[in-house]
C-alpha cells in the first residue's frame, strides 16, 4: 500500500476543534513504506530509520507467539491489516496546557491530569493516538539534570543517550509485538535520572486512543543512574470507546547500581483493544526494580513485567492485579531471571473474574547456576465472582541452583456464601458487598499505590463490579 | 407501634434435610429471650433463617417483624428494617478494616451519608465502652482475631447498628470471664423498651448478667419447653434428659 504523506497530511487537516480531525492518520495496514512514511514523518537520524526497517523484518519474519507466551492469542484473532498505524493529532506538542488543541485539552481535562499535575506530579506526558501532545518537568528535578520527554523528542535532543540503551533491554526481534512496536513505535516517555538524583514525586504518562482501528505504539525508555530514585505511573483511567484497538507498547528500564525504579500502571482500555505490552528491566548491583501493575478493561491483555536480576544484591518486585469481565482475557504475571548471587525476588499476582471473563496468570522464575543466596517467592491467588468465570495458574520455574530459598503458591477462591451472607447482615447490598470484598482482595496491591491511585483504582474496581464498563 | 418479631410454624430444611420442624416463637420489644438446646437441636439454623441466609430453605410457616412479613426479604433489607445477628463463626474478610467496613454497613442501615469524622466518633466511644484497642478499628475484619475478640467485635458491630430485634447466636462462647462481663454490660447498654433480643446460650453464666424474660427449648427443630429465669438454672443443673424424659 502506497502512502502519499503529503496527500493525506492535507486530506486530514480540518483544525483542531473537531474530535475527527488529525494532521496525519496512515491508511490502514502496514507495510514497508508505512514505516518509512513514519519514519520520514518524524524527521528521524538514520540509526532510527534502519532501527525501525530491521525490525519491521524481524515482525513480517516472527509467526505469532505460540506456546507458552502468548499462546491464547489464537483464540482471540487479531487483523494486523485493519489497523491504522500511525495517527498525528496536532502539529506540535505543548509546554503548557494552552499550547494543547482545545479539544483535546478537555479530552485530558475530564481525565483529571492537569489537576492531578498541580496537585502531586514532577511531570506529566498526555499522549493522544500516537503522539505525546503535551510534556512538562518541574523545574527542580529539571535543574538536577532530570530529563523527561517523550521519546520522539529524546531521539532529537539526546541522541547519543537514547542510542546507547535503545533496543538493548527488548531486542527488536524478542517477539513479534516488541517487532512491531520498534517497527512503528511513537511517543512514549524517556526518562534520564542522574546519579544519586531522586524523584521523590511521581512521574506520569497518561496514554489515550481516541480513533477506531487505532494502533498506540508508544515506547518508554528508563534510565535510573547509580543511587537514584524515580516512581514513574503510567495510566490511562476513563473508559474508551473505540472498536478493535491495538495497544502494543515497550517498555524498556535500566536500573544502575544502588538504584530503584518503581513503574505503576493502571490501565483501564475499553473492551476491543488488544493490549499487548513488554515491558522489562535489567536491575545492576543492589538495584531495585518494582513493577505495580492494574489492568483493567481490554479485549485481551498479555503482559508479563520482567526484571533480569544481572548483578549480586539485586532485587525485583512485582505486583500485579487483574480483572477480567464479561468477554475479557487478561493475560498477566511477571518474569523474574536471578543471574548473580544474592538476588531478591516477589512476584505477587492477584486476578478476579466475573461474568465468564477469564484471568490466568502466566509466570517464569529463573535461577541461574552460580546465583548463589538467591531468594524467591512467588505467590498468586485468584478471586472467582460467578460459576461462569475462569482463572489458570501457569508457573514456570527452573532452578539450576541448589543455594537459594524458592517460595511458590497459588490459591483461587471463591467470593463465599458466608462471607456475602455476613456483609449483608449487617445492611450492605449484595453489589456493595461484593465490591468490598473484592477491594479487600486486592488491598495488598492498592496499599503500594500513592492515594490518589488507590483512590481511582478502588473506583475502577467499583465500576466493574457495576458492569457499567460492560 | 411495638414490633414483635413472631415466628409460627416455622419449618426449614438444609440441603433437602429438615431441620425446624414447626417453630412457635416471639421476641418483643425490650424482653430478653433466651434459647437453649443441645448442639445440632437447630438454633443455628433458626438463626440463620431470620437473617434471610440463602442456603436456609423455608418450607411453611410464617415469621413477621411488625407488620412487616420477613421471609420475602433479602438479607441487607431485613438488617436495614432494624435485625442484627451476632454470629457463632462470624466470616473473615482479608483486607477490609473493622472500620471501614462499619462505616459502610452504619450509612446502609442508617440510610445516609455520614462523614468519616463523625462515624470516627461514634466508632471511638463504641470501641470505649467494650474495652477495644483503638487499634483494632484498623484491623482486617475478624482476620487473625482470636475467639473472643471476634464475639467483642459481634458486639461492636450490634452497638453500632443499634438494631431493633438483636439475635446472639452463642456469643458468650470462647469469651473469658472478664470478657464476658464486658460483653453482657455492651449489650445491656443497649436495652431499652425498643430493643428485643434473642439469646442463643449453652451456658446460664450469661444469663446471670443479661437477665431473660423468657427462656425456650429447642430440641430437634422443636421448641419443646417454655418458661422463666428459673428454667436456666434446672437444665444447666439437670441437662435436656428430663425434659426428653418427660416429651417420651
Ligand atoms: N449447611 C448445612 N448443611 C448440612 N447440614 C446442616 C447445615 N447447617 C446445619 N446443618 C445441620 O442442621 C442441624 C442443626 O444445626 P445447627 O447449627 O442449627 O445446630 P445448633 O443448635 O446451632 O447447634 P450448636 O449448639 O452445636 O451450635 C445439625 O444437624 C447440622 O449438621
Ligand atoms: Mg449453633
Amino acid at each position: 500500500m502506497a502512502v502519499d504523506l503529503a496527500q493525506l497530511n492535507e486530506e486530514y487537516r480540518y483544525g483542531f476543534h473537531d474530535p475527527e480531525s488529525y494532521i496525519y492518520k496512515s491508511g490502514k495496514g502496514l507495510s514497508r513504506s508505512v514505516v518509512e512514511a513514519i519514519s520520514a514523518h518524524k524527521g528521524e537520524p538514520e540509526w532510527m530509520r534502519r532501527f525501525r526497517l530491521r525490525a519491521y523484518d524481524a515482525f513480517e519474519r516472527k509467526p505469532m507467539p505460540r506456546g507458552f507466551w502468548g499462546g491464547e492469542l489464537r483464540h482471540y484473532p487479531l487483523d494486523f491489516d485493519d489497523i491504522h498505524y500511525y495517527v498525528r493529532p496536532t502539529e506540535r506538542q505543548g509546554r503548557t496546557w494552552e499550547e494543547v488543541p482545545d479539544q483535546i485539552k478537555t479530552t485530558f481535562e475530564r481525565l483529571g491530569v492537569p489537576q492531578a499535575e498541580r496537585q502531586f506530579l514532577a511531570g506529566v506526558g498526555a499522549q493522544y493516538e500516537s503522539e505525546v501532545v503535551y510534556h512538562s518537568l518541574r523545574e527542580e528535578w529539571t535543574r538536577q539534570g532530570v530529563i523527561f520527554l517523550d521519546t520522539d523528542s529524546a531521539v532529537r535532543e539526546y541522541p547519543d543517550l537514547v542510542r546507547e540503551y535503545f533496543g538493548t533491554v527488548v531486542p527488536p526481534a524478542d517477539n513479534k509485538f516488541a517487532a512491531l512496536n520498534s517497527a512503528v513505535w511513537s511517543g512514549g516517555s524517556f526518562v534520564y535520572v542522574p546519579a544519586g538524583v531522586q524523584v521523590e514525586i511521581p512521574l506520569q504518562a497518561y496514554f489515550r486512543i481516541n480513533a477506531a482501528n487505532m494502533g498506540q505504539f508508544e515506547r518508554a525508555l528508563i534510565i535510573a543512574e547509580e543511587g537514584s530514585f524515580v516512581h514513574y505511573v503510567e495510566g490511562c483511567t476513563a473508559p474508551i470507546y473505540t472498536t478493535d484497538s491495538l495497544h502494543s507498547a515497550v517498555v524498556e528500564i535500566i536500573v544502575k547500581r544502588g538504584a530503584r525504579v518503581r513503574y505503576s500502571t493502571i490501565q483501564n482500555w475499553s473492551g476491543n483493544v488488544y493490549n499487548l505490552v513488554t515491558k522489562r528491566a535489567v536491575a545492576y548491583a543492589d538495584a531495585t526494580m518494582e513493577w505495580v501493575d492494574g489492568n483493567l478493561g481490554s479485549k485481551v491483555t498479555m503482559k508479563y513485567p520482567s526484571v533480569y536480576m544481572l548483578e549480586p544484591g539485586a532485587r525485583a518486585e512485582i505486583l500485579s492485579i487483574a480483572f477480567a469481565g464479561r468477554g475479557q482475557y487478561q493475560d498477566a504475571g511477571g518474569k523474574v531471571i536471578h543471574a548473580a548471587p544474592h538476588t531478591t525476588s516477589s512476584v505477587v499476582s492477584k486476578s478476579i473474574s466475573k461474568a465468564g471473563g477469564r484471568s490466568s496468570f502466566r509466570g517464569q522464575l529463573k535461577v541461574q547456576a552460580g546465583a548463589t543466596g538467591a531468594r524467591a517467592n512467588v505467590r498468586c491467588d485468584a478471586l472467582l465472582l460467578d460459576e461462569q468465570s475462569r482463572s489458570d495458574t501457569y508457573p514456570l520455574i527452573e532452578v539450576d541452583e541448589q543455594q537459594v530459598t524458592i517460595g511458590h503458591e497459588a490459591v483461587v477462591s471463591k467470593v463465599g456464601e458466608e462471607q456475602l451472607f455476613y456483609l449483608m447482615s449487617r445492611g450492605l447490598g449484595e453489589q456493595e458487598a461484593t465490591a468490598l470484598i473484592v477491594n479487600g482482595f486486592i488491598e495488598p496491591i492498592v496499599k503500594e499505590l500513592p492515594m490518589e491511585y488507590a483512590v481511582e483504582l478502588n473506583r475502577l474496581i467499583e465500576l466493574q463490579m457495576e458492569g457499567s464498563l460492560g | 407501634m411495638s414490633e414483635v418479631l413472631q415466628i409460627r410454624g416455622l419449618r426449614v430444611a438444609v440441603e433437602g434435610k429438615e431441620i425446624l420442624k414447626g417453630v412457635d416463637l416471639e421476641v418483643r420489644p425490650g424482653q430478653v429471650h433466651a434459647i437453649m438446646g443441645p448442639n445440632g437441636s437447630g438454633k443455628s439454623t433458626l438463626a440463620h433463617t431470620l437473617m434471610g441466609h440463602p442456603r436456609y430453605q423455608v418450607l411453611s410457616g410464617s415469621v413477621s417483624f411488625g407488620d412487616r412479613d420477613l421471609l420475602p426479604l433479602s438479607t441487607d433489607e431485613r438488617a436495614r428494617l432494624g435485625l442484627f445477628l451476632a454470629f457463632q463463626y462470624p466470616s473473615e474478610i482479608p483486607g477490609v478494616t473493622v472500620a471501614s467496613f462499619l462505616r459502610r454497613a452504619y450509612m446502609a442501615v442508617k440510610q445516609r451519608e455520614v462523614s468519616a469524622v463523625e462515624f470516627f466518633r461514634v466508632l471511638q466511644q463504641k470501641m470505649r465502652h467494650l474495652q477495644m484497642p483503638m487499634s483494632m478499628a484498623e484491623r482486617y475484619l475478624n482476620e487473625g482475631f482470636s475467639g473472643g475478640e471476634k464475639k467483642r467485635n459481634e458486639v461492636l458491630q450490634m452497638a453500632i447498628l443499634e438494631p431493633k430485634i438483636a439475635v446472639l447466636d452463642e456469643t458468650d462462647s470462647g469469651l473469658d470471664i472478664d470478657a464476658l462481663k464486658v460483653v453482657a454490660e455492651g449489650v445491656n447498654a443497649l436495652r431499652g423498651p425498643e430493643l428485643g433480643v434473642l439469646i442463643i446460650t449453652h451456658y446460664q453464666r450469661i444469663l446471670h448478667y443479661i437477665q431473660p424474660d423468657v427462656v425456650s427449648v429447642l430440641m430437634e427443630g422443636r421448641v419443646v419447653q417454655t418458661g422463666g429465669r428459673d428454667l436456666a438454672e434446672k437444665l444447666e443443673e439437670a441437662g435436656y434428659d428430663w425434659i426428653r424424659e418427660g416429651k417420651a
